[in-house]
């Protein structure tokens, strides 16, 4: 159904008919699935980096400026680049990796290397916000650097980590709209090929609904998690 | 007695910044008895805070030397200094208790680290906890806590692993005086019942009178005047202490008093 023969409303009434979400419903289990793994390799690498570049800082418990430098350099080469960019420079890496360049799993490749850099600056501004005094305290009690990097300073900023983390999967699921048109499938596929090319702004309406829907559903889950912890340490 | 169980010798430490470089302690000559409450006074800036920080190594010192019993501090490596860390408590201003962890958590860190058995550790915990008065916050976080019973918290962490020091940057600095009170009572207490050596540093005059057998003024660097704490305010030598001890009576003098004369 397109808005230039129907009205509105027409239109909207139609994006919640069977035949709609006939269509929509596989893709959004493709795009569920390509956010939740690459929402988990974010967090893994993310967290890794991130925790990097606060332990090698100046400040940081084992400073190590050529290690620094050189990753603070990487990431800021990744985020310099717009998503559109990184999918497409990452289009030959998937073929290498996965052997092919489009579907779901060569998507999830440029979806980490795109949010994995982000997350990174989220979990290192997190960590910076920790008072000193607290890692000061632990090293007056002795504590090797391992066991303050994990008993306390990532514990301690969890509130923290985790809207950075929320933050990223709402990137993800974004992105992963954006690379639908570059082939890889789900909603963003649809709204590219039914609702620009075709016309079939029902469809399109449908999977704007969806994606309000799923980024609403995450940001609150986040949100929830974060003050439940900040509760129960009577933060907040 | 042990009359220099903490000795400090010719100890240097500058800061480098962008701007120019400031010289924050130079050379300090101390020692401390065991068993002794030791205040250093200074106004802000004077370096104690530094001079503290450097017993137990949180900043390193540029020269000399800092030995506890028979351990030379500076002369340790990390993991041995990290050991040795186990037996130096240390309280702060701003308390630092970990707000992930309950009050019994907090106590049982230290105790973690040293390796002890879980059992062990319910029973020092809960020792601690009545040490402090605070058996009935044992599941309680930080966050529900006074800055008094936080402070609290924090002596039982740092005497936890039954240390042979404590040190103490700016305790009460952050606590009403009622309070401070009630905290200094307890260091002095655990002073006479553990025999421990404490080291205080602070701006608060009142607070050496109160707590101290001896102490030392520290001004630019530099420790000015040491010895009993009340020959000091008998007979203080430097300026620094008669200005201290000045602005002390000061605050002690009654308008109402000074009128009627």
């Amino acid at each position: 159904m397109s808005l230039y023969k129907y009205s509105f409303w027409e239109v909207l009434r139609n994006a919640f008919s069977m035949e709609v979400w006939e269509r929509v419903l596989p893709a959004i289990s493709e795009t569920m699935y390509m956010v939740a793994i690459s929402s988990v390799f974010v967090l893994v690498f993310g967290v890794i980096l991130g925790l990097v570049l606060v332990m090698t800082s100046k400040e940081g418990l084992v400073p190590c400026k050529s290690v620094h430098t050189v990753l603070s350099a990487v990431i800021n080469c990744f985020r310099s680049l717009p998503q559109v960019i990184i999918i497409i420079v990452m289009l030959p890496v998937a073929r290498a990796l996965v052997g092919k360049s489009y579907g779901s799993n060569a998507c999830i490749i440029s979806l980490v290397a795109s949010c994995v850099p982000l997350f990174a600056r989220l979990v290192e501004s997190s960590l910076l916000e920790l008072d000193k005094g607290k890692i000061e305290a632990a090293k007056a009690m002795g504590s090797g650097n391992m066991r303050i990097l994990f008993s306390i300073m990532v514990p301690e900023t969890m509130p923290s980590l985790v809207r950075a983390f929320t933050n990223a999967v709402v990137i993800i699921i974004s992105m992963t709209a954006l690379a639908g048109s570059f082939g890889a499938g789900g909603i963003g596929y649809i709204a590219v090929t039914y609702g620009y090319t075709r016309f079939e702004h029902d469809l399109l309406f449908a999977t704007i609904i969806v994606l309000i829907v799923i980024v609403q559903a995450v940001q609150i889950l986040g949100d929830t998690v974060s003050k439940i912890i900040l509760k129960r340490r009577h933060l907040i | 007695m042990d009359e220099k169980f903490i000795e400090v010798k010719q100890l240097y430490k500058t800061f480098h910044t962008k701007k120019q470089d400031i010289e924050v302690l130079k050379g300090i000559d101390l020692s401390v008895g065991k068993g002794d409450i030791y205040g250093i006074v200074g106004f802000s800036g004077a370096g104690k805070s530094t001079l503290v920080r450097c017993i137990n190594r949180l900043e390193e010192p540029d020269s000399g030397r800092v030995r506890i019993g028979d351990k030379e501090i500076t002369a340790l490596g990390k993991a041995e200094l990290n050991r040795q860390r186990r037996k130096i408590g240390m309280i702060f201003q701003q308390f630092n208790l970990f707000d992930s962890m309950t009050v019994a958590q907090n106590i049982a860190y230290p105790l973690k680290m040293a390796g002890m058995p879980a059992r062990e550790i319910n029973a020092r915990v809960g020792e601690m906890l009545s040490l402090v008065g605070l058996s009935d916050k044992k599941d309680a976080y930080p966050g529900e806590l006074s800055g008094g019973q936080k402070q609290r918290v924090g002596i039982a962490r740092a005497l936890a692993n039954r240390p042979d020091v404590l040190l103490s940057d700016e305790a009460t600095s952050a606590l009403d005086p009622q309070t401070t009170l009630s905290v200094l009572d307890l260091l002095k207490e655990i002073n006479e019942k553990l025999g421990l050596t404490i080291i205080l540093i602070t701006h608060e005059l009142e607070v050496i009178k109160y707590t101290c057998h001896r102490m030392a003024v520290m001004e630019n660097g530099k420790l000015l005047e040491q010895g009993l704490v009340r020959d000091i305010f008998q007979n203080p030598q430097c300026e620094t202490a008669r200005n201290f001890i000045g602005v002390y009576n000061k605050f002690r003098s009654d308008y109402w008093q000074e009128e009627a004369e």
